[in-house]
This record gives structure tokens, C-alpha cells and sequence, in this order.
């Protein structure tokens, strides 16, 4: 065997009753490299690291580490291996400092001397290039910040492996590229990064070997450098597929939404929109940017009626030319309207669609109280169930299905068909494409373009800032509930909207969802 | 002068019941654990105390103090720790709802108490008539030498040694709390059990460990009180609601041992302000002893004002943790 092999996977299997989520993988990892895992949402790159981290236990296949076979049972076991795996939701407790948190449940002098363990850490830091300070609370920390915490909690304990699952979703483009510097120190410490991700132009940027899965099932690696973001698409995907996004010019600029010096508090009386104001285009799609929780979902909110506005106020200019005051009205006048949101959760069911019921009257939701009769119509509601179902081509039995039944991409398409088969004069969609394959993802976002086109003023909130820069007209960028800028989506450059992302004078978000 | 040192004295004789009681609940909340049974805790732990007492003097022809100490206090300590373990079984291992476990148990406590409270009197002849004086003279014998000095003698050296141990122990806590990698395990696990779970820690053994020793400490709170305060007898409800207020204790402390030494002080004193205080009618008298409900809402109200996190309760306490089904 090839001592220079860290990690070997082979034929690695695991089931979840019927659902097969990895079929016969296999995978090899050398010391001293960085490894990406490539594959869509459901594609079984997360099952698989778990059974490496020892959350899940496979049902047949070899592990091997540093050449010998073996057994992983426990988190224990992982870390006595050396293998580490930093999850997406971060394991941190709030009101202990970073170093408290790094030695927790470690074994040691019973008498906690927190000085020389500040001292090892700020070693640690400072081989690998960290930013950070062993005694600052967590609840002072941003999201990159707790994101270093978790990485060195790991390397203290001694890890050589490194599993990071999507580490980029929540990090600006600058801590990105500080993440990237950290962990290529990692590797030429010769450690073994494994990263598991769905966006290729990391891959490319960072990585040395790129192994990809669909479906569960292994369908190859090859070498970064012998790879193309096309060759990579098409492995993962399984066809060739067109990545351009289709970006019309917007027409010209009539104001629609005007949104002026809003001003919005939580339950805890944090301001979590301060003065914010800009106005939306008909025909044009705005983006609006930022670090998750900045305050993009109360803005949406806000402008749909559903969160209370302290100071400000928000007009709609209708295309006959009216002008109302939108800020004092209810919700359920603002979307007679015309103005619609689709709102896509972490859950996706949290809002906008209910489990239990089936499309059509799902469909219904919207409709209910349209016709003139006792009893609601079901007629349309299911025609256009159906045809929402032909042409965003969902996946379902029927449209007598119960939502909660398909597959989260399926639940979204019908949440985002339904809102865009009102023919919305404002169409406000957040995260429409959150956990969606690459597939769907462009339909929705032409069903955007198109939406545009009919003039219709589209408000898109996204994670990724490729795709906000390649989909829409111009970008907001919020920073900690501020307005940090409107800018040109053609001409700016990435970097700029990060740094705009990042310069509110109080730092960013705290309070990360 | 004198009065005043007499009411130092006394606050002081009311406070370390509270003490006790409080430094017991602050481990067990650290854990995640509300144990509303610490009142009912504190009867048992009395009531056990003053039986092993009682029979040892009873049986023995020439009991010996210090045997009889040694008896009572290993009682409390054993029944107290198994009414934190009923807890811990019924919350932990059973996940029962802690506030309706805690306030049963201290019904339970209560009962359990004045039960083997009306017992034994039937057998040492009547209300009133129990007397460990063997023992209880153990209990009050203060400091040799030091309790002589004039003034600063008896306002710090005249008491038993519970006295000084409820203060020892509330340092003790503190120290483990917050320099002690099990104290930080076990901060951790109040917090956010999973994310201690996921450290490796016995998530389920520390909320027991917790729970158990914190139910003793309070324990002895009792057992103070009977031998002590009351000098060894027994009467129905004597304890009154000292238990509650050191569950209120708690929160004025803010989690912190070493500021429940002040806070029980406080409560001590205000505890039996009404009775030094000249001129107070019988109505007067029961706004006077509101006094330490009044000052905890009041912290209530402040320290809900989210200052600081960690002037909050430990985030988990009261929930029942599940391992999530992997």
C-alpha cells in the first residue's frame, strides 16, 4: 500500500430504509492534499464524510486510514484517528470564551490552567494563519469567526484529516479567500483536507483532486488541473447543460417599489433595519446581498406587510400610475396588489406552503377567496396545479399528492409557480434556488428573466454572489441591517460587494439564522 | 449595639439554611436541571438528620455528641442525595417534565418530613417533646478560643461548624465551577447538552452527578435548621418556605456561589427585619416579610433586561435532552 494514503473508501454503501444514499463508493485520500467532494444537494456527499466522522455507520465497505482497516463507532473514534469534521451547524456553546470551548470535554489537569491553554492555541493560530482570539466569547463572534473556532478546535485535538462540509455558504468573499490561505498552511503542514461542496469555481480555485458524486453513487475524481468547470458540470449533472444565465437588458427605469428610510426592530428591540431606502425598477431584477441575517428577509418582509415598520414609510407605484402608501396597509390588501413573496426557508415548508395538503389546494392558498359561490372553486386551482407541474417539470404522483410528500427542489418549484402564475406586478422570491439542483436552478431562474421581461419588478435575495451578479440588473447590499450599497451588477466586482457586505460600522451580523 | 449584634446574629442563624439550599440548586441548575423539589429536599434532609439523632439517642445509655453528629449528618446527606436521584430518574432517564417532578417531590419532601416529624414525637411522648440535645449540642458547639475574643468573637466565631461549612462549600462550588475542567463540562452541559454531547461528555452522567450532590448540599440546609437553629426538635412546618427562598436565591445570585454568601445574608436579614423593627402592627409586619420576594422580581426585571448572556439561567435548564436519532 501506498504510505503517502491518508484515507481509503471502498465500496462504501448506506441505507436509510429504501433510500440507497451512498451505493459502492469509493474514495482515496493522500496526505498532504486538498480533496473535494463535488455533488448536488441529495447526491450523498454529507452521508458519506459522517461515516467518516463516525455519525454514520455504514452497512458494508472498508475504511482504511494510514493503511490499516478500520472501525469508526463514535465521534471518539474519528478523533482518534486524527480525523476531524467541522459541520455546517457550528457545535459551539454561546457564553464560554473560544478557548473554553476548544478544550471541552477534553481530558487534562483537573485544575484548568487557561493561561498556558491560551498560550498553545495562540500557537496554533499563529503556524496556520488563523484570525482570532482565544478569549473572546462566542456571542461576539460573526460567522467566519465561530467558523475558525470550530477549525482549530479540531486541529488542537489533534486532527490530520479535515472534513469541512460547505464551509464558503456563509462567508463573505474576503473570509473565503482568508478560509482558502488557512487551510493551503494546513496542507503544507501535511495534513489532509477534505471539502465538501457544490460550487465549482472553488474547486477549481482551491483544490487538487476532485472526486464527484451523484446520486450516491461514485462517478469519478480527476485531477483539478485536468479539469473544467464544463467536465466537472457534466460529471455531476450527468448531461451537458448550459450555465448562462440569459440576462436580458432591463427596460427602461420606472420606479415601483419605494422603500424610504425604513427602520425595523425584533422581539428583542434590535434594530435590524436602520434607514434603509432605495427604489425598484419595473422590468429589472434587484438583488439585494449580504451576509445571512443582515436583515434581507425583514426588508421582504417589510415590504409585503408582514413585519412591523418602526419609521419610514414604503409606496407602490401601480403601472396605471397610482401611488399608495403600502406601509400601512394589511398584507393581505398589499398582495390584491399584485406584490407577491415567495420566501424560501431553511426548512422550505416553514412558510408559504402547507405539509399536510395536496397541490391543488395548496394552489388554493392564494385563491381561496376569489370566487363568488359558498363553496370554493377547485376547478382552476388544479388546472393550473397541473400545468404549473407540466411546465416546471415537478416530480409527483398527482396533484392530489400532500406537499410534504416531494422532494424539497419539487416543493419549491410549486411555491415560486404558484407566486409567478398571479402574474405579479412585484415579484419578491428569497433564496429561490436554496438547495435546488442545477437544473432547476436555471429554470427558475429564466422564470425570473422571463417575469422581467413582462415587467414585472423581481426582488431576489440569494446566498450565492456568482449568480446574483450573473442574474440580475442591480444589487442592494446590506451590511448589519444598514444599506452599504446600490450597485451595477455588470461592472461590479465581487470583491467590491464583499467588502460592501462587510462595512457597516458595527461589523455584520451577530445573529446569524 | 447590642441589638444590632443580636440581629447580625440572628440574620446570620436564618441565612445559612438559604445558603445551603442555594449553592445546592446553582449546581443542579449548571446542569440544565430545575429541581423545584429542593424545598421538599430540605425537610427530608432535616427530618433524616433529626431521626438518626434521635434513635442513636435513644438506644445508646450514654450517647456521645460527636457520634450522634456524625450519624444525622451521614442521614441527611444519604436521603437528600436519593431525593435528587428520584428527580434525576424521573427527568433524566424518563424525561418527565422537570417543573411538575420538582414541585411533586418538594409536596413529597413536605409530607415526608412532618410524617416522621409527628412519628417521633408519638414516641418521645408528645408535640414538642423531642430532644437530641446530645446531638444538637455538637452541632452548636462554636469556635474554642476564638469566640471569646469580645465583639468580633461573637459576631464571627460563635456559631457551629454547619455555619462555616455552608460558606466553605459555596466557595468550593464557585472554584469548581469556573476553574475546573469538570466545572466547565458541567457548564457546558446546561448550556447546550448536544454540543457537549458531541465533545465526548456524558451528557446523562453529569446531569445525575449534578443533581444528586446538589440535592445533599441542600440537604444539609435542613439539617441546619433542626439542629442548629431549632437545637434539635422537630415542629410541623417549622421550616416554612426557606426552600423557596433559596430557589429565589438563585436567581438573585445569578448563578454564582460566591454571590449567594451575600445574597443569603441578605435574605437572612430581611427574612426577620419585621421582627427589629419597632412599631409594626400585624399588618405591617407580612409587607416586611414580602421583603425578599420584592428585591428577587426586582433582579428578575433587571437581569431580564439581556445585559449579558451570562447573567442568563444556563440555556437548557428545564428541558429534557433527547440525543437526536441518528
Amino acid at each position: 500500500m501506498d504510505s503517502e494514503v491518508a484515507i481509503r473508501l471502498q465500496n462504501v454503501t448506506k441505507r436509510f430504509g429504501d433510500i440507497i444514499a451512498n451505493d459502492n463508493v469509493n474514495l482515496l485520500v493522500k496526505k498532504g492534499e486538498i480533496l473535494s467532494i463535488l455533488g448536488e444537494n441529495g447526491s450523498g456527499k454529507t452521508t458519506l464524510m459522517n461515516m467518516l466522522s463516525g455519525i454514520y455507520f455504514p452497512d458494508h465497505g472498508d475504511i482504511t486510514v494510514h493503511g490499516k482497516k478500520v472501525t469508526i463507532r463514535s465521534p471518539k473514534d474519528a478523533f482518534a484517528l486524527g480525523i476531524g469534521m467541522i459541520h455546517q451547524h457550528f457545535k459551539l456553546i454561546d457564553v464560554l470564551t473560544a478557548a473554553e470551548n476548544i478544550i471541552l470535554g477534553l481530558p487534562g489537569n483537573e485544575s484548568l490552567d487557561m493561561k498556558s491553554i491560551v498560550a498553545e492555541i495562540n500557537e496554533l493560530v499563529a503556524k496556520y494563519g488563523f484570525d482570532l482570539d482565544p478569549e473572546q466569547k462566542i456571542y461576539d463572534m460573526s460567522v467566519s469567526q465561530k467558523q475558525t473556532v470550530e477549525i482549530v478546535k479540531v486541529l488542537y485535538r489533534g486532527a490530520e484529516i479535515l472534513i469541512l462540509d460547505e464551509p464558503t455558504a456563509v462567508l463573505t468573499p474576503q473570509e473565503t479567500s482568508k478560509l482558502f490561505d488557512v487551510l493551503r498552511n494546513m496542507r503544507k503542514a501535511g495534513k489532509s483536507i477534505i471539502i465538501i461542496t457544490h460550487k465549482l469555481n472553488e474547486v477549481m480555485e482551491l483544490s487538487d483532486r476532485v472526486t464527484v458524486l451523484r446520486k450516491g453513487q461514485y462517478i469519478g475524481s480527476v485531477e483539478t488541473s485536468d479539469a473544467s468547470i464544463d467536465l466537472l458540470t457534466e460529471m455531476m449533472v450527468g448531461q451537458k447543460i448550459d450555465l448562462e444565465i440569459d440576462r436580458t437588458e432591463p427596460l427602461p427605469f420606472v420606479g415601483r417599489i419605494e422603500v424610504k428610510n425604513i427602520t425595523c426592530r425584533n422581539r428583542d428591540g434590535v434594530a435590524i433595519l436602520k434607514d434603509v431606502s432605495f427604489t425598484s425598477s419595473a422590468g429589472e431584477i434587484l438583488g439585494i446581498a449580504g451576509i445571512a441575517g443582515s436583515g434581507q428577509k425583514e426588508l421582504l418582509e417589510a415590504i409585503a406587510g408582514l413585519q412591523e415598520i418602526e419609521s419610514g414609510e414604503i409606496l407602490y407605484h401601480s403601472p396605471e400610475g397610482e401611488t399608495v402608501t403600502i406601509s400601512d396597509m394589511k398584507a393581505a390588501d398589499i398582495r390584491d396588489l399584485k406584490i407577491s413573496l415567495a420566501f424560501v426557508p431553511e426548512d422550505r415548508l416553514g412558510m408559504g406552503l402547507v405539509g399536510s395538503m395536496d397541490l391543488t389546494d395548496n394552489i388554493m392558498l392564494r385563491s381561496y377567496n376569489e370566487g363568488k359561490h359558498f363553496f370554493a372553486n377547485r376547478k382552476n386551482p388544479r388546472k393550473l396545479a397541473t400545468r404549473i407541474v407540466e411546465k416546471l417539470s415537478v416530480v409527483t404522483p398527482s396533484v392530489d399528492t400532500p406537499v410534504r410528500k416531494l422532494s424539497g427542489g419539487n416543493v419549491q418549484k410549486i411555491l415560486l409557480g404558484r407566486e409567478i402564475a398571479s402574474s405579479p406586478n412585484v415579484l419578491m422570491v428569497a433564496y429561490p434556488v436554496r438547495g435546488l439542483d442545477i437544473n432547476s436552478s436555471y429554470m427558475i431562474y429564466n422564470l425570473l428573466g422571463d417575469q422581467k421581461q413582462k415587467g414585472a419588478s423581481v426582488i431576489c435575495v440569494g446566498e450565492d454572489l456568482d449568480v446574483l451578479m450573473a442574474l440580475c440588473d442591480r444589487i442592494v447590499v446590506l451590511s448589519g441591517g444598514e444599506l452599504t450599497g446600490i450597485v451595477d451588477a455588470r461592472t461590479i466586482s465581487k470583491e467590491a460587494i464583499g467588502l460592501l457586505m462587510t462595512s457597516s460600522k458595527k461589523g455584520g451580523a451577530q445573529h446569524a439564522e | 449595639m447590642t441589638i444590632l449584634m443580636t440581629f447580625i446574629q440572628k440574620a446570620i442563624g436564618q441565612s445559612i439554611s438559604i445558603l445551603f439550599g442555594a449553592t445546592g440548586e446553582i449546581i443542579t441548575e449548571k446542569s440544565g436541571n430545575l429541581n423545584l423539589g429542593i424545598p421538599g429536599i430540605m425537610y427530608m434532609g432535616g427530618i433524616a438528620g433529626l431521626m438518626a439523632a434521635f434513635f442513636y439517642e435513644r438506644a445508646s445509655a450514654a450517647p456521645i455528641g460527636f457520634i450522634g453528629l456524625l450519624l444525622s449528618f451521614a442521614a441527611t446527606l444519604i436521603v437528600s442525595a436519593l431525593g435528587g436521584l428520584l428527580f434525576c430518574f424521573l427527568t433524566v432517564t424518563l424525561h418527565a417534565n422537570q417543573n411538575v417532578v420538582g414541585l411533586s417531590l418538594t409536596t413529597f419532601g413536605i409530607g415526608f418530613g412532618n410524617f416522621f416529624g409527628g412519628s417521633i414525637s408519638k414516641l418521645a411522648g408528645g408535640v414538642g417533646q423531642i430532644s437530641v440535645a446530645t446531638t444538637a449540642s455538637a452541632y452548636r458547639a462554636d469556635i474554642p478560643v476564638l469566640s471569646k475574643i469580645p465583639v468580633i468573637g461573637d459576631l464571627l466565631f460563635s456559631y457551629g461548624f454547619l455555619t462555616y461549612l455552608s460558606i466553605i462549600v459555596a466557595l468550593v462550588i464557585g472554584r469548581f465551577l469556573m476553574h475546573t475542567r469538570k466545572g466547565l463540562n458541567l457548564r457546558s452541559v446546561g448550556e447546550d447538552p448536544a454540543t457537549a454531547d458531541a465533545a465526548g461528555i456524558n451528557v446523562t452522567r453529569y446531569k445525575y452527578i449534578a443533581t444528586t450532590v446538589g440535592a445533599a448540599i441542600a440537604g444539609l440546609g435542613g439539617l441546619y435548621f433542626v439542629m442548629e437553629y431549632l437545637g434539635g426538635t422537630w415542629t410541623n412546618n417549622g421550616f416554612g418556605d426557606r426552600g423557596w427562598l433559596a430557589i429565589a436565591l438563585v436567581i438573585l445570585a445569578l448563578w454564582k456561589p460566591l454571590n449567594a454568601i451575600w445574597g443569603s445574608l441578605l435574605f437572612g436579614s430581611l427574612f426577620i427585619l419585621y421582627i427589629y423593627t419597632p412599631g409594626l402592627t400585624r399588618a405591617t409586619q407580612e409587607l416586611f416579610k414580602m421583603l425578599p420576594y420584592v428585591i428577587t422580581i426586582v433582579v428578575l426585571v433587571i437581569t431580564s433586561k439581556r445585559d449579558k448572556l451570562e447573567n442568563q439561567p444556563p440555556s437548557s435548564l428545564g428541558e429534557s435532552y433527547y440525543r437526536e436519532d441518528r
